[in-house]
């Protein structure tokens, strides 16, 4: 068997995601679960790429690791997270259990995903050409229309709900929070 | 044609991806790493999609991928916001301090 | 052959039940009770009387038809209609119902009108009148219905309105708890008439009398157990209706209800629609010999069993009460020995000197009353220990009460005598001496215990305290009319009965034997042909007079001259005396041997089962869904971690079996 570029940059960055990924649900400090997450977020725009589907790896990057991210990492700083420390007191038990019970679900998977038949030994790369811009412009504008512009009105249904519950005078008795007035 | 990275290659990454997430919400009390291991997993799932939308040659799949991109923008602006409420009020984001529907 | 003639003309017999329904309607919805009692009394009264007037145009219409054809069927309406069994609201007019129908209405008519009088000043007058009326209703219905069916619909409605009237001042517990000894006792008869119903229906297919009758003796010539069967249970019936051994106690407790009640319901018409049906039924009583002797024996029993009680009782009602358990013992003695004509014969003479036996005493009960309420005395104006002397202080009511002693002690010339000496006769021709010895003595005693009534109650000094005395007066006219009415016909009614012994020609007799014929031709009633010798007869007639006559003789020596102090009749009777004035301690042991059983039978099924396991299980259903909850509820734990595990365990399960499983 021999290794093409690909098969190396996959398995690369394949490590590069689990490993990431253990970090995200490991790390005491939040801050450092954040940038774990930025970095297995990285990883997945890769393997869009290898996978042939471009647009979608920028706007992984664009949206995820550039947006999603830098709310969390606000959130964090707001409440101030990483002074108040890891405030987690749950029991052993607990945590072998879902530990446990996620390795099951692991198993479980990895026997049906062994047990596909797949006919073809296609290895599935980059040349095609559907992921560009153009062919994905094509198809949200044509087929896809509909979803589209109901995904704007969701947006907009997220911003109202966000300001409606973030908003302080709503809260009838405010804390002040040691976090906002840093 | 040898035998490069094919399809089950992916479904398996996406699948430890997805019980690492599993795990993580299942062993951390944080709401916000809470949170970050839902991530984790609806990632996962947008790697299966688009695996499979490069395989079958349609671009449906990455165009619900990107469907749940902007949901998941959506769903975790509003999920942030309801921490910092629960926050305010509790002083605390232990998930475990948030029984009230005990019973 | 009965043939039904063409029925249009006589639809009208409808009104004759029909219009105490209607008098009792007027007096329920058009007169509040401001409305004059007088007008009540007279609405229902009329009501009553103007049946019997359609009765009587009935009764000529029917004597003017052949006597071959005296049977009139009229059909109004059909009632029940399930598969085979038919039952339709019909009217048979014929000998017997045409009789029965005359009496009822005669006798019940003139105890309206008595009754305007007695419940003067009543709270509750206006409904004694609906529930008087709605009695006649009833008890027309049953002599006059077509079918069994039929017939025990007015069974059933004179049994409830005797409940209704027994209980009539329910306000006092012990009279409402009369009436219900008398409707549950009446119960247990009902029971075997059900029965003996059922049985007829199942083995002949029909309840009505025009075609059940002929076809017992067309399939069963011969007679047949189950003809044996459905006699003994209609008897039954009959035992509870009309107060036979040992269903007779339930009358002499009836007597709480006021007197109009005991005389009309209690004497002239309820408690012989027993015999009435042994009469209708007549023709499978005669195809068993066997149930015809129980009826005989238990009649004979009756009568000689209830005289011995009435010989030793001191209310003057229950004295009544008891001498008529004993002349219905007669009438079913009449009626079991084959002599069914008899039977009715004497229904109709008792119905005469009785209810103005009864209404007499309501009479003197209520001069007493009027006595002891004016000189606040507190006695018992029903107890003859506080009455004597009577005779000149109300005269009228004296010798309406004395004639019709002597026609119920059986003096000739009296209507009892006719009536009650064709019994005695017809039982010694029959055969059955031993019972005809039973009777005689029986006659004895009715004679005697009826002259100790009369001699203490009207001879000798009054012993209700000299301050009552002068306030003892007559009754009303509008009563004593009514008494001077069944007087005369305590005498000259049972001149329909005169034997042809004694040169008459037994109308009664002659008039019922279209009912009676089929029997007369059976070997039960073989004697009937047999010629008896006139000089067997007259000799036997002249000894049941003399023992009548001893009876009043020795009435006399003990009750007349004698003073009567009031100490001395009060004293504790010991021995025989006091078994007989205890009535045997029958109703005791009643009450111990089954009442109570009963009682706690009832009680266990209340506490125990129904409150224990029947709640306990319904309870405990609920208790249990509660447990559970309870448990089941602990796995909202409140926390979010717990949740997400269930639902990742669920998941894990459903994906492995979705992928293993198959």
């Amino acid at each position: 068997m021999e290794l093409q570029p690909t098969s190396i940059a996959f398995m690369i960055l394949a490590l590069v995601a689990i490993f990431s990924a253990l970090m995200v649900i490991t790390r005491a400090n939040p801050v450092a679960s954040v940038l774990w997450l930025v970095l297995n977020f990285f990883a997945l725009a890769g393997f869009y790429v290898l996978l042939g589907a471009h647009f979608l790896a920028a706007v992984q990057i664009i949206v995820y690791a550039g947006a999603i991210m830098v709310l969390f990492l606000f959130v964090v700083m707001m409440l101030n997270l990483n002074r108040i420390g890891t405030l987690e007191r749950s029991t052993l038990v607990l945590r072998t259990i879902g530990a446990l019970v996620a390795g099951l679900l692991l198993i479980i998977v990895a026997y049906a995903v062994r047990s596909i038949q797949m006919t073809s030994n296609v290895s599935i790369g980059a040349m095609t050409s559907m992921g560009t811009a153009k062919e994905i412009g094509l198809s949200l504008f044509n087929r896809w229309m509909f979803p589209f512009e109901i995904i704007g009105v969701m947006l907009l249904a997220a911003v109202v709900g966000v300001v409606a519950l973030a908003k302080r005078d709503s809260i009838p008795f405010t804390r002040r929070t040691t976090g906002a007035e840093q | 044609m040898n035998s490069g990275i094919s399809l089950e290659h992916y479904l398996a990454l996406g699948a430890v991806l997805f019980c690492i997430g599993i795990a993580g919400v299942l062993t951390r009390r944080n709401a916000i790493i809470l949170f970050m291991s839902v991530e984790l997993m609806l990632n996962s799932v947008n790697l299966t999609l688009v695996a499979f939308s490069s395989y079958l040659g349609n671009a449906t799949g990455q165009i619900l991928a990107f469907f749940v991109i902007a949901v998941a923008a959506a769903e975790v602006g509003v999920g942030l916001a309801i921490i910092i409420t629960v926050f305010r009020n509790r002083h605390s984001i232990n998930i475990d301090d948030v029984n009230i529907m005990k019973g | 052959m009965e043939q039904t003639i063409n029925t249009a003309n006589w639809n009208w017999l409808i009104l004759i039940p029909l219009l105490p329904f209607g008098g009792l309607l007027i007096n329920l919805f058009l007169t509040k009770a401001k409305l004059p009692e007088k007008l009540i009394g007279w609405i229902g009264s009329l009501a009553v009387l103007s049946s019997f007037v359609l009765s009587l145009i009935a009764f000529l219409n029917l004597r003017a038809l052949p006597a071959d054809q005296r049977v009139i069927e009229v059909i109004f309406c059909k009632w029940i209609e399930v598969g085979t069994f038919h039952v339709e609201w019909a009217i048979l007019l014929d000998p017997l119902s045409s009789l029965m129908m005359l009496i009822i209405t005669g006798v019940g008519g003139v105890i309206h009108i008595y009754s305007i009088g007695y419940m003067h000043g009543d709270k509750g007058f206006r409904r004694f009148f609906i529930y008087l009326n709605l009695f006649v209703f009833f008890m027309l219905w049953l002599v006059m219905g077509n079918s069994f069916a039929t017939m025990f619909i007015g069974w059933e409605g004179v049994g409830l309105c005797s409940y209704l009237l027994i209980g009539f001042w329910f306000t006092d517990m012990a009279k409402a708890s009369a009436g219900k000894k008398a409707f549950v006792v009446n119960r247990i008869g009902d029971w075997g008439f059900l029965l003996g119903m059922l049985l007829l229906f199942t083995t002949f297919g029909s309840l009505q009398f025009t075609k059940v009758l002929p076809s017992t003796i067309e399939q069963y010539p011969g007679g047949a157990p189950i003809l044996t069967a459905i006699a003994l249970l209609l008897f039954v019936g009959a035992c509870g209706k009309s107060a036979q051994l040992p269903l007779y106690v339930w009358l002499p407790d009836a007597m709480a209800g006021p007197t109009p009640v005991s005389a009309l319901i209690h004497a002239a018409t309820m408690v012989t629609a027993g015999v009435y049906m042994v009469v209708r039924a007549n023709i499978i009583f005669s195809l068993s010999p066997f149930a015809m002797s129980v009826v005989a024996t238990v009649g004979a029993l009756t009568a000689l069993f209830a005289a011995t009680i009435g010989m030793r009782q001191w209310d003057i009602k229950k004295v009544l009460a008891y001498s008529t358990i004993s002349q219905l013992g007669y009438m079913f003695l009449g009626a079991g020995v084959g002599a069914y004509e008899t039977g009715i014969a004497h229904v109709m003479t008792h119905a005469f000197f009785k209810a103005c036996l009864f209404l007499g005493s309501g009479a003197v009960i209520h001069s007493m009353e009027h006595a002891f309420h004016h000189a606040n005395v507190h006695s018992d104006p029903q107890d003859i220990r506080n009455m004597g002397g009577l005779r000149k202080k109300i005269p009228i009511t004296f010798w309406t009460f004395l004639i019709a002693t002597i026609a119920i002690s059986g003096i000739p010339g009296f209507s009892g005598f006719f009536s009650k000496d064709e019994i005695l006769w017809k039982t010694f021709a029959s055969g059955h001496i031993i019972l005809w010895i039973l009777a005689s003595i029986t006659a004895g005693l009715t004679a005697f215990y009826m002259f100790r009534l009369v001699y203490l109650t009207f001879f000798g000094e009054f012993r209700g305290g000299s301050e009552a005395e002068p306030h003892v007066k007559e009754v009303s006219p509008l009563m004593t009319s009514v008494l001077i009415v069944l007087a005369f016909f305590s005498v000259f009614g049972g001149h329909l009965a005169i034997p042809e012994s004694l040169g008459g020609h037994f109308v009664v007799g002659k008039w019922l034997e279209p009912v009676l014929e089929k029997s007369r031709s059976l070997p039960s009633l073989a004697y009937y042909k047999v010629e008896h010798e006139k000089m067997l007869e007259l000799g036997l007639m002249a000894g049941s007079v003399m023992i009548a006559l001893l009876g009043i003789g020795l009435a006399t020596l003990l009750f007349w001259k004698k003073k009567q102090e009031r100490d001395v009749l009060l004293r504790k009777p010991t021995g025989f005396a006091s078994l007989l004035e205890n009535k045997y301690w029958v109703d005791e042991i009643y009450e111990a041997l089954i009442v109570r059983p009963i009682n706690s039978i009832s009680v266990f099924f209340w506490k125990v089962f129904d409150g224990m396991a029947i709640d306990g299980f319904i309870n405990g259903t609920g208790q249990v869904a509660v447990w559970v909850g309870g448990g089941i509820r602990r796995i909202q734990t409140g926390l979010l971690s717990n949740y997400a595990l269930f639902m990742s365990v669920a998941i894990a399960a459903v994906v492995g079996w979705m992928i293993f499983g198959r």
